[in-house]
């Protein structure tokens, strides 16, 4: 189980609207600063109703000046910790945690590809700055919706120029995953942040080229499925229960909501502890997770609670209750 | 309470030929790591502790190139990415073990136990004497030796100590009664003392092998964080060894490159190199006996005074010492130590 969160003080400095819905919010750590390393995040107690939450953020840019700034776009139909976020104004306190980072770089690579879709650019952001600063081979792939959300772009083109390649839906051009993995020198590593549909086809195109797992790395929001998030049920026959999921909440707050002993982790589709049996299910599993393998998800076996919803009626599960 | 060692420098963590194809553990700067040599010849070093259970790797195996834990079978590439987890067809994107940077140069195996994004191998200390090319010797290691690695950086600044650690080898009343210089630049400390016109200690009179007085030197170099490097050795008085030419006498090599292991103990690598004879492999083995041999050599000496010291600062805390006249390039070394450890707070690149 991960440990408990050293939570500590902080206060909302500034905040700056990126995009209509991309909001920059620099956060000063009460206290001693920690820098983070390239890729990593902080972890923001929200408040999701009148519950608190935990959502993780990757910082944007190295954080020289001793100051937090995380980039939150505000999602309408999630679980509501943006709306929070972007309720927040400058001298706000939150409770924040220290860095830590599951997306860091590796070094000495021959040549690195980074690809961003939406608000992945925070990440990406930070790598790619750390990766002109080491003066290292890198190309950057942002994807997004319209010219007015390529949040940050500006920023990034002034700092690496055209190692920047910038596409928006409905373009002629797109992003050859397969063409651009090709490209990428053997030894090369793919970085990827992104909605799930995207993380999957590259995790397709990188199959598919044979290259070793291990340089491919990637990092998943959680909240991002094929379908949009809508209300749902689910029945536990097991149990005699039937769980209603509104649009903010996860399966695995309703369950423990609804009284169910839950044991889970990471809380972001990457553990596999929250996953329980389906037993049966009315409309369409979008599953969110990067635990299940593409086979697993199609079976439809199982779904990690955490991160994967229903779209479109309900879905009856089992429980490890006996 | 800061750390005493720098974690943006490069480290000794083995000598090359004690990295094979097989797991060995050893804690630098407090960080236990495991190192294997590759198939293709490099060495890794990753963080030795699993990512499932924290077990440490080095109680696994290795298949080919990867670490396989001894729990759970989780397997780790020479990169410390996760490339097997049990019973799941994914692997969790956050499965990793540290890597740590490594370079193999001069014979050693160095570590650079601090942010890498920082790890310039043009960073690495000038250690070439221990190549075996020009200069010819056989050291060793003392692994886990109690003390302080700035303890050892002291005992060498300063050979005021040989008079009375080493009496009957290469200690010498002239020592003391020889003025020395001490010059620095911002990453090195220098402490130059020329005995001219001695009678030699029993060790040199022996190597040199000509009859009567001679020019004595110890020109002895720190290089930050962690190594040292002296150059000695003796000539026949007058044939000009103060003024550049040493082609009458001969020429040796004192190595010192330590890592810290903890706050009050440190691996001490060590040689003793030389220019003359250097085809006569039974001197080097003699050499490396006169220095290391069941607690009767020269350093055995040092060993158990640096460990004598290390327990007495823990049981006595008043400010650690007093200094003398003759500490000017240990303090100048810990100088620079400081600087090291001032620049790597100051901009606080979290180390993880």
């Amino acid at each position: 189980m991960q440990k408990p969160i050293d939570w500590r003080p902080g206060i909302v400095r500034a905040t700056r609207d990126l995009t209509a819905d991309i909001r920059m919010i620099e956060i000063a750590p009460e206290g001693a600063f920690v820098a983070p390393t390239p890729g990593g995040h902080i972890k923001v107690s929200v408040m999701i109703g009148d519950r608190p939450d935990t959502r993780s953020y990757s910082l944007v840019g190295p954080c020289a000046d001793g100051v937090y700034s995380i980039a939150v776009k505000l999602l309408p139909d999630t679980r509501g910790g943006s709306a929070y976020m972007w309720s927040l104004t400058p001298g706000a306190r939150v409770r924040i945690s220290e860095p830590a980072n599951h997306f860091g770089l590796g070094h000495g690579r021959p040549e690195y590809l980074l690809l961003a879709g939406g608000i992945g650019i925070t990440p990406i952001f930070t790598h790619a700055l750390a990766l002109a600063e080491a003066k290292a081979n890198f190309r950057v792939l942002y994807a997004a919706r319209t010219p007015d959300d390529l949040a940050l772009a500006d920023e990034l083109r002034a700092a690496i120029g055209d190692r920047l390649e910038t596409y928006l839906d409905g373009e002629a051009r797109t992003i050859d995953l397969g063409a651009e993995i090709a490209k990428l020198s053997p030894l090369g590593e793919f970085y990827v942040c992104g909605p799930i549909g995207l993380l999957e086809a590259v995790k397709r195109a990188w199959r598919d080229s044979g290259r070793p797992f291990d340089l491919l790395r990637f990092e998943t929001f959680g909240n991002s499925g094929s379908r949009p998030s809508v209300p749902f049920r689910i029945k536990i026959p097991r149990l005699g229960k039937d769980i209603f999921v509104p649009t903010g909440k996860s399966m695995l707050d309703a369950l423990e909501d609804a009284g169910i002993g839950m044991i889970f982790d990471c809380r972001k589709g990457e553990c596999g502890l929250c996953a329980l049996p389906i037993l049966e299910v009315d409309g369409i599993v979008d599953h969110r997770d990067v635990f299940f393998s593409e086979e697993e998800k199609a079976a439809n076996a199982k779904l990690c609670t955490c991160v994967s919803r229903v779209y479109g009626g309900s879905i009856t599960l089992d429980t490890a209750d006996r | 309470m800061a750390k005493p060692f720098p974690l943006n420098a490069w480290y000794p963590a083995a000598w090359g030929h004690e990295v094979r194809h097989e797991l060995m553990a050893r804690t630098i700067c407090e960080k236990d790591i495991v190192m294997y040599r590759r198939a293709d010849g490099e060495v890794a070093a990753l963080e030795d502790a699993c990512w499932h259970r924290l077990l440490p790797l080095s109680m696994g195996r290795l298949i080919g190139d990867e670490v396989v834990c001894g729990y759970h079978g989780l397997v780790f590439n020479s990169a410390g990415r996760c490339t097997f987890m049990p019973a799941q067809k994914t692997i969790n994107p956050s499965a990793c073990v540290r890597a740590y940077p490594v370079i193999e140069r001069h014979r050693l195996i160095w570590i650079w136990p601090g942010d890498p994004a920082l790890a310039d191998p043009a960073s690495m200390p000038d250690f070439h004497w221990n190549d075996g090319a020009e200069w010819k010797g056989e050291g060793g290691t003392f692994v886990s030796l109690k003390c302080d690695y700035r303890l050892v950086v002291d005992n060498l600044m300063d050979l005021t100590h040989e008079t009375y650690v080493h009496s009957e080898s290469i200690g010498h009343d002239a020592i003391l009664n020889t003025p020395f210089d001490t010059t620095h630049t911002d990453t090195s400390a220098t402490m130059t003392r020329w005995m001219i016109d001695i009678e030699p200690p029993p060790f040199w009179a022996k190597q040199l092998g000509k009859p009567g007085n001679v020019d004595r030197w110890q020109i002895v170099t720190f290089q930050a964080p962690a190594v040292v490097v002296g150059d000695v050795g003796v000539a026949p008085a007058g044939t000009g060894a103060p003024e550049g030419d040493r082609s009458q006498g001969v020429n040796g090599a004192f190595l010192a490159a330590l890592a810290p292991e903890t706050e009050t103990s440190c691996h001490y690598f060590w040689n003793f190199v030389r220019t003359f004879k250097t085809e006569d492999e039974q001197l080097s083995r003699d050499l490396q006996r006169a220095h290391v041999n069941n607690g009767k050599g020269v350093y055995d000496q040092d060993h158990v005074v640096l460990e004598a010291q290390q327990r007495a600062i823990l049981r006595n805390p008043r400010q650690p010492f007093y200094n003398l006249n003759i500490d000017a390039g240990a303090l100048w070394a810990r100088r620079m130590i400081d600087g090291l450890l001032a620049r790597e707070a100051a901009p606080a690149r979290a180390a993880e």
